[in-house]
C-alpha cells in the first residue's frame, strides 16, 4: 500500500476582505510529522480547519490520497480519514470516559440505536492506549487536565484517521507530560499516519517533527527542517525582531525607591489550566516595561491578574501596598489601567464620546485639556471626532483604546497586545506616539506583545513569558542573545 | 456511577407510573380531569427536551407544533365528521406538525446561535395570524369546537392521556439513551468537533427536531379529541410555549423524565392554588424562578439531591 499523502496546493482562505491563508502549498506524507507553526494571527489555525472543512477554503485543493476534500463539509472530510485534536473540548461531561470514546466509535446512522458490539472493547483498547486506562469510569469533570487532552486524542484516532492534525499538543501541559504526549504522537508517525502539529513556535515542536512549515500574515515563510527553519533569515525577522535598536534606561535611572508596581511570585489557575505560575516582576514609576510571549503564554492572565479581574496566589502591591483585597475599579481609580487586546472600544459610539467616556471623571477643564494633549500625540483622532468607533480602520482603533486609556489618566498603563491584527505600516504611527509618551511623561507603561520587533525598540526592560513562567528578563540589547533560543 | 444513574431515572420514572397507575382507584373526575392535561402537556415538555436538553436547540415555539397538529386534527374532524375516523384525524395531525416541523427546520437549522431560537418564535406568531385570519376555517379567535370526542368517560380519558404518555416518555427516553442519542448530545454541545468525528450535525439534529414534532402534533392532536375544542389560548399562544418551556427546565432538563415531573407539578399546582386567583399565576412562576435560578437542574435534581458525582 503506498503511504499516506496530503497535498494541499493553493488553499487560500477569505473572510471578507481579509486573507486568512494566502495561497498555501504543501506535502505531508504517512509516517511524517509536519509542524506548521506561526504566530498569532498567522494563519495556521485557519488553514488547519479549512483543511476539514470547518472553514471551507475560499479557493485551491485539499487532497488525501488523490480525493479532494476541498469544498467537503467537516464530516465527510472526517469519514475520509481525518482527525483533528481540538486544543479546547467539550467533552460528554454526564458520560463517562468510556463512552465519550465510544461516541467516537458510532457510525454516523439514525438508525443504529445500539453501540456495536464490539465497541466496548475497542474504546478501552484505545482508552489503554492513550493512558486512559485508570479512569474509564470517571466522567470528565473530574479529570486532570492532561486526562482531557489524552480523551482528545483518544477520540481523534478512534477511526483510524490516515491524517491526525494536533491544535497545539502541548499546551497547558507539564514537562513529564509532555514527554509521554510526545511518545503518543510518535507512536501514530509510526503507524504510517500523516501528523501535522500546529503550534505557535518551533521551539515546541522542535524534538518532534520531520519537518516545519512557517507562516506568518496568512502565507508560507519557510518550510524546512527545524534547524533550518530556526536559522532561517525572514523567520529570525517575524519572531526576533532582526536587528534593533533601542534606547533602554538603565534601572538605576529610576528612583524610587520601592517599584511603583510589584508582582511576587502571582499564580492563576484556570480550571485545571496552569495560566501563571510564580511570576515576579516589577515596574518603576515612568518605566516602560515590555512582556514579551507568544500567544497562550500567560500575558493576558498576568495583566488580569494586575488589575483585579481574576483571582490570584502570590502578591501585587501598588505603590507598596497589596492590591489582594481592592475591587478591578477601585484598581482602575489608583491608577492602573489596562487597554485589553481585544480593544473593548463603544463601537456606535463617536471617536469623541469614547474619548470623553474614558475621562468621564475629570473635571471640565482638565477633560479639555487632557484631549487637546492626546490629540497631540494620535493626530488622526482629532479628524475623526465624529466617526463612530467601529467604522475605524484597525490602527485607528487601536489608537482610540489607547487614547481611552490615557484619558483616565493613568499612572501605568498596562497595553496588551496593541499590535495584533496591524498593518506594518500602522505599526510604525503607534511606535511613534509610544516613543512620544515615553519620553513626554512620566506614565509607566506594561506592554505585552509577542511581536518583539514592536515590543523591544521602547523597552527599557524586557521579561519573556513562557508557558506561564517568566523564562528571561534583562535589557533589550541583550535579547536576541540570551533568549532567542527561548522564543523562536 | 452511570449505570446507577441511569437506573436512578428509571426507577423515578417508574416510581411515578406506578403512583399514576394507582390513582385512578380513589382519585376524584375532577383530579383526574386535571391530571389527564398535565399528561399531555408532559409529552409537550418531554419532546421539548429532546431538542434542548440533547439537542442543543432552543426551541421558542412548542406550540407551533403542537398548533399544528391540534387544529389539523380538529379541522378534519369539523369538516368531515362523522365520515372519519378521529383516529385518522390525529394521525393526520401528526404528520402535519411532522411535515410543517420539517420545513421550519430545514431552512433554521442552518442558522447559528440564537437564530434558531428566534425562528420558531416567529413560526409561532404566523400559525397565530393565520388562525385568527381564517377564522372561517380554524374558528378564529373563538375557538374550533369539534363534534366528536374519544370519551365522555373521566376514567377512559385519564387512561389513554396516561398510556400514551408512558409510551412516548419510555420512546423519548430510550432514544435520549441510545447510540443516537449520545451523537445528538455531542453535536449539541460542540457541533464542530462533532462533525470533526464524522457526523452529520444537521442530519441528527434535524431527526431530533421530527421526533419532537411528532410526539408534540401527536399529544396536540389527542387533546383535542379529549377537550372537544381547539383554541389558541389553550394551543398556540405563546404563553402556552412558555409554561412547555419552564415546566422542561423547572423538573430538570436533559432528563426526559424530568420535563414529565414539571408538566405536571405545573399544572397542579396552578389549579391547587387557583382559589388565590390572579395570585396562583404570580406564585407558581416565582416557584419556577427559585428553582431555576438556584437548582438548575431542577426538581429531578433536589430529588437527586447528592446523585451527582
Amino acid at each position: 500500500m503506498a503511504p499516506t499523502t496530503l497535498e494541499v496546493s493553493g488553499l487560500t482562505k477569505r473572510f471578507g476582505g481579509l486573507v486568512a491563508v494566502k495561497d498555501l502549498s504543501f506535502v505531508l506524507r504517512g509516517g511524517e510529522i509536519l509542524g506548521l507553526i506561526g504566530p498569532n494571527g498567522s494563519g495556521k489555525s485557519t488553514a488547519m480547519k479549512s483543511i476539514l472543512g470547518v472553514e471551507p477554503p475560499s479557493e485551491g485543493s485539499v487532497k488525501l490520497d488523490g480525493i479532494e476534500l476541498a469544498g467537503l463539509p467537516a464530516y465527510r472530510v472526517a469519514r475520509h480519514g481525518v482527525g483533528l485534536v481540538f486544543q479546547h473540548s467539550r467533552p460528554l461531561n454526564r458520560q463517562s470516559v468510556l463512552e465519550n470514546i465510544k461516541v467516537a466509535l458510532l457510525p454516523d446512522r439514525l438508525t443504529q440505536l445500539v453501540a456495536g458490539a464490539d465497541a466496548d472493547a475497542k474504546a478501552r483498547s484505545i482508552a489503554e492506549r492513550v493512558g486512559l486506562g485508570a479512569v474509564l469510569d470517571r466522567k470528565p469533570p473530574t479529570l486532570a487536565f492532561a486526562d482531557l487532552r489524552r480523551l482528545e486524542l483518544a477520540k481523534a484516532i478512534a477511526r483510524h484517521p490516515k491524517l491526525v492534525m494536533i491544535d497545539e499538543p502541548f499546551a497547558g501541559l507539564t514537562m513529564s507530560e509532555v514527554a509521554v504526549f510526545s511518545d503518543l504522537i510518535r507512536e501514530f508517525r509510526d503507524e504510517g499516519r500523516a501528523v501535522l502539529l500546529v503550534d505557535h513556535n518551533v521551539k515546541g515542536v522542535a524534538a518532534l517533527v520531520d519537518r516545519v512549515l512557517a507562516m506568518y500574515l496568512g502565507e508560507k515563510i519557510a518550510e524546512g527542517t527545524a534547524d533550518e527553519v530556526m536559522r532561517d533569515e525572514k523567520v529570525r525577522r517575524v519572531y526576533l525582531g532582526g536587528a534593533l535598536g533601542t534606547a533602554a534606561r538603565p534601572e538605576t535611572a529610576f528612583h524610587d525607591a520601592v517599584p511603583l508596581l510589584q508582582v511576587e511570585g502571582a499564580g492563576v489557575v484556570y480550571g485545571k489550566a496552569l495560566a501563571l505560575q510564580d511570576v515576579s516582576l516589577h515596574v518603576h514609576e515612568g518605566e516602560f516595561v515590555s512582556v514579551v510571549g507568544l500567544n497562550g503564554a500567560g500575558k493576558t492572565t498576568l495583566f488580569n491578574a494586575v488589575s483585579g479581574l481574576v483571582p490570584y496566589s502570590g502578591a501585587i502591591r501598588w505603590a507598596g501596598e497589596s492590591l489582594k483585597s481592592r475591587s478591578a475599579a477601585s484598581i482602575a481609580c489608583a491608577g492602573i489601567v489596562q487597554c485589553p487586546e481585544s480593544r473593548e472600544l463603544f463601537g456606535d459610539m463617536s471617536v469623541r464620546e469614547n474619548l470623553d467616556l474614558g475621562g468621564n471623571a475629570l473635571p471640565d477643564d482638565a477633560r479639555a485639556e487632557r484631549l487637546e494633549w492626546l490629540f497631540g500625540l494620535f493626530p488622526i483622532l482629532e479628524n475623526r471626532q465624529a466617526q463612530l468607533a467601529r467604522t475605524l480602520s484597525g490602527g485607528e482603533q487601536q489608537m482610540l483604546a489607547i487614547a481611552r486609556a490615557l484619558m483616565m489618566k493613568p499612572r501605568l498603563l498596562i497595553l496588551d497586545e496593541p499590535t495584533l491584527g496591524l498593518a506594518p505600516v500602522i505599526l510604525e504611527t503607534l511606535s511613534q506616539a509610544l516613543e512620544k509618551l515615553r519620553n513626554t511623561t512620566t506614565i509607566s507603561v506594561l506592554l505585552g506583545e509577542q511581536n518583539v520587533t514592536f515590543a523591544l525598540p521602547h523597552a527599557d526592560r524586557v521579561y519573556v513569558l513562557d508557558h506561564a513562567r517568566i523564562a528571561w528578563e534583562g535589557p533589550p540589547d541583550r535579547f536576541e542573545e540570551e533568549a532567542a533560543a527561548a522564543y523562536l | 456511577m452511570r449505570a446507577m444513574f441511569a437506573s436512578r431515572l428509571v426507577w423515578i420514572g417508574i416510581a411515578m407510573l406506578a403512583a399514576g397507575a394507582l390513582l385512578p382507584l380513589f382519585a376524584s373526575g375532577y383530579v383526574l380531569g386535571l391530571l389527564t392535561v398535565a399528561f399531555y402537556t408532559a409529552v409537550f415538555a418531554m419532546s421539548w427536551d429532546l431538542l434542548f436538553g440533547f439537542a442543543g436547540e432552543v426551541n421558542f415555539g412548542p406550540t407551533f407544533l403542537i398548533g399544528l397538529g391540534a387544529y389539523t386534527a380538529g379541522i378534519l374532524d369539523a369538516r368531515l365528521s362523522p365520515h372519519i375516523s378521529i383516529w385518522l384525524c390525529v394521525a393526520a395531525g401528526a404528520a402535519a406538525a411532522v411535515i410543517g416541523g420539517l420545513l421550519l427546520a430545514l431552512p433554521a437549522l442552518r442558522l447559528r446561535g440564537p437564530y434558531f431560537g428566534l425562528t420558531t418564535l416567529v413560526a409561532v406568531l404566523l400559525l397565530q395570524s393565520f388562525i385568527v385570519v381564517f377564522a372561517g376555517l380554524t374558528g378564529g379567535e373563538i375557538g374550533l369546537s369539534v363534534p366528536d370526542v374519544m370519551s365522555i368517560d373521566a376514567n377512559t380519558n385519564y387512561w389513554i392521556a396516561f398510556g400514551f404518555m408512558a409510551v412516548s416518555g419510555a420512546i423519548l427516553f430510550g432514544l435520549s439513551r441510545s447510540a443516537v442519542g449520545l451523537i445528538l448530545q455531542a453535536s449539541g454541545q460542540d457541533s464542530v468537533q462533532a462533525g470533526a468525528l464524522g457526523f452529520n450535525v444537521v442530519k441528527h439534529k434535524l431527526a431530533a427536531f421530527v421526533v419532537s414534532a411528532f410526539f408534540s402534533g401527536l399529544a396536540g392532536a389527542l387533546m383535542v379529541f379529549y377537550m372537544g375544542t381547539a383554541s389558541v389560548g389553550t394551543f398556540v399562544d405563546i404563553a402556552v410555549g412558555v409554561q412547555v418551556i419552564i415546566a422542561a427546565i423547572l423538573g430538570g432538563r436533559r432528563t426526559v423524565v424530568g420535563a414529565a415531573i414539571g408538566a405536571i407539578f405545573l399544572i397542579s399546582m396552578g389549579e391547587l392554588l387557583r382559589p388565590l386567583g390572579e395570585l396562583a399565576t404570580l406564585i407558581v412562576s416565582f416557584i419556577a424562578l427559585l428553582v431555576i435560578l438556584f437548582f438548575p437542574d431542577g426538581l429531578l435534581g433536589i430529588l437527586r439531591g447528592g446523585a451527582r458525582s
